[in-house]
């Protein structure tokens, strides 16, 4: 059957000994959506991401990320996603500019196609003034707006965000998510986890881990209308407690 | 390839504007080779010493006047009474005293025996034992000459030459080393910490996404390090042709080669170590305490392998910068060829591929 999902992953499990970090999930992001994976610490979100990513080989089951398969297809996934970290890893001692050279070039973009890029970039975040300067100095939302951007660079199908908000103030979430909008709006599908639950209204669709197993899975809308609450933070805490 | 340039250039960057890792990358090598070939010295020059002549005729003085002319020694007291020799040492003015016995000279011709007593402050034993070895040659050097002229009995005079390093300087010892240290320093230890460091920051995981394999990242960011332990081995052999005047009989070709094969060795022990550490700080240390400290106690640099106990020699084995002392030492002195020094290269490649071996099996296990 043809269809426009982007992931589709079946039966999918990842056993660190004994341990099912994550149990036999089931799921599919359509493309341009934005599907939020929210679950508590320990959960299984990162693991289950990480096999998505490539980077970590599942136990069982099956998934397919941009129609390749995470077993034997990793390297073509690679280059059709792009992922920022909690960590909004960029390096520090090198200058906005330097930064996005340097990721522009390990996703093998020509010298001409990172020049645009760039000058798009720094118009857009508004860092004409910062170009030439570190990292280290800019503050943390920056940093943030930066990275993402930097993770959008190869304009990838997919963009995987692990919490991409921590630490940051609720002004600057609010810019963060504007972006992510215009990111869908322009096609790219977008696989955020977050444990803000009010940035799990902003999503299309939200699917809820916990011990590993995905308890929930639609629009916050209808999720809210099935558990009968007002907010999604709600509808968690009574998931998580059982 | 434009990638690859691309990550190097990175590389560099991070070398460049992190002031430490510069210092320790070209300031440690110049300052180490310079400490070690001047100030820590074994040779014997211009050590104070002090005169008890109980004898005071033309015999004693004339070898005192010898050993005051020779550059090892330097006269700077005389006394007078045996009870002043204990005093003299106390004050810490002098490393020897040199004391002639009454009618020295008389004995020496009537007799053809007469002695002189050679006290060493033994507190640096291989001071004191070096400064009677000099003073003994003297003494023997002095009664030669004289016997040249009356044409008395037989003489067995024992000679002993020193080969390769004739003049004893220790700072030929001290090259090879320094250099084997130096190399594993900013080998080992500066790669470990800077793959660490991407650990830390989580860009390890982002290149890990990205479509660069693995190995390319890994290679990416070693070979900045290849290139500048290469000039650091370049200051070093130069510093000790035109600083020291230590030769290099064998060729230099060879040397490089071989400099080339221990860096890549160090190199491979810094990814294993970045594959056991997960902070730069357990890098560092791991490196320090597990890499610096047998390179320097137990290769041979600065105690000799065959004085150790039999368990610490059985350990020495497996210490690279062993093997490649005993290289750089075979072509820097002796001038030796390839064919002399098969067995240590031959070590040295086989132990590479071990830690490139292990490096790899960990690196994936962690991936897992």
């Amino acid at each position: 059957m043809m269809n426009n999902n982007v992931i589709q992953v079946e039966n999918l499990s990842k056993l660190f000994g004994d341990f099912a970090a994550v149990d036999t999930i089931s799921f599919h992001v359509k493309a341009g959506e934005i599907f939020g994976f929210l679950g508590a610490n320990g959960a299984g979100k990162t693991t289950a991401m990480k096999m998505l990513i490539g980077i970590l080989s599942p136990t069982s089951g099956t998934a397919t990320v941009a129609g390749f398969d995470v077993y034997k297809e990793a390297e073509n996934i690679k280059k059709n996603i792009g992922y920022m970290s909690q960590k909004f890893a960029l390096y520090d001692d090198l200058t906005v500019k330097e930064n996005i050279t340097f990721f522009g070039g390990i996703y093998g973009l020509t010298k001409k196609q990172i020049d645009q890029k760039r000058c798009e970039l720094v118009e857009e975040l508004g860092l004409q003034e910062v170009t030439n300067s570190l990292v280290a100095s800019l503050p943390l939302g920056w940093k943030q707006k930066l990275a993402f951007s930097v993770s959008l660079l190869h304009e990838p199908k997919i963009v995987f965000l692990d919490e991409p908000t921590g630490g940051v103030d609720p002004i600057t979430r609010r810019q963060f998510w504007e972006m992510i909008y215009k990111a869908a709006h322009q096609g790219t599908t977008i696989f955020v986890t977050t444990h803000y639950m009010d940035e799990a209204e902003y999503c299309d669709r939200v699917s809820i881990m916990v011990n590993g197993k995905i308890e929930a899975l639609d629009t916050p809308k209808k999720l809210k209308e099935n558990y009968n609450t007002n907010t999604m933070n709600d509808v968690f805490l009574k998931l998580a407690r059982g | 390839m434009k990638r690859f340039v691309g990550f190097v250039r990175k590389e560099f960057y991070h070398i460049y504007r992190d002031k430490r890792s510069l210092f320790i990358l070209f300031g440690m090598p110049i300052v180490q080779i310079l400490l070690f070939g001047f100030a820590i010295s074994n040779e014997i020059n211009n050590v104070d010493i002090a005169i008890l002549d109980q004898a005071n005729d033309v015999t004693s003085k004339e070898i005192i006047n010898k050993i005051a002319a020779s550059k090892h020694f330097s006269v700077v007291d005389v006394i007078h009474q045996e009870s002043s020799i204990e005093n003299i040492f106390k004050k810490g003015k002098v490393k020897a005293v040199l004391q002639f016995e009454n009618n020295f000279g008389n004995n020496l011709v009537k007799e053809n025996n007469a002695s002189v007593q050679i006290l060493t402050d033994a507190t640096d034993p291989n001071m004191a034992s070096a400064i009677s070895n000099y003073i003994a040659s003297i003494l023997q050097n002095y009664q030669q000459e004289s016997n040249k002229n009356v044409s008395i009995d037989y003489q067995i005079v024992a000679r002993s030459r020193m080969v390769y390093n004739s003049e004893l300087k220790s700072v030929y010892m001290f090259v090879p080393g320094v250099m084997t240290v130096i190399l594993m320093l900013v080998s080992a230890m500066m790669t470990s910490i800077s793959i660490t460091r991407e650990k830390e920051q989580g860009t390890m995981e982002i290149l890990l996404v990205s479509p660069l394999k693995p190995f390319q990242v890994i290679i990416g960011k070693v070979f900045p390090y290849i290139f500048l332990s290469v000039i650091n081995a370049i200051i070093i052999v130069l510093l000790s042709i035109f600083v020291f005047n230590v030769p290099v009989e064998g060729s230099i070709f060879l040397l490089a080669i071989e400099s080339v094969l221990f860096i890549i060795t160090s190199l491979a022990l810094g990814i294993l170590i970045s594959t056991i550490s997960a902070t730069q700080q357990t890098a560092m240390m791991i490196s320090l305490m597990g890499l610096m400290l047998p390179t320097i106690l137990l290769s041979g640099f600065i105690f000799p392998i065959s004085s150790m106990p039999v368990p610490l020699q059985v350990i020495s084995n497996i210490i690279p910068a062993k093997w490649f002392i005993i290289i750089v030492k075979g072509i820097m002195l002796k001038g030796i060829g390839i064919g002399y020094i098969l067995k240590e290269t031959l070590i040295l490649f086989i132990m590479t591929l071990l830690f490139i071996g292990i490096s790899v099996k960990k690196y994936k296990i962690r991936l897992e």
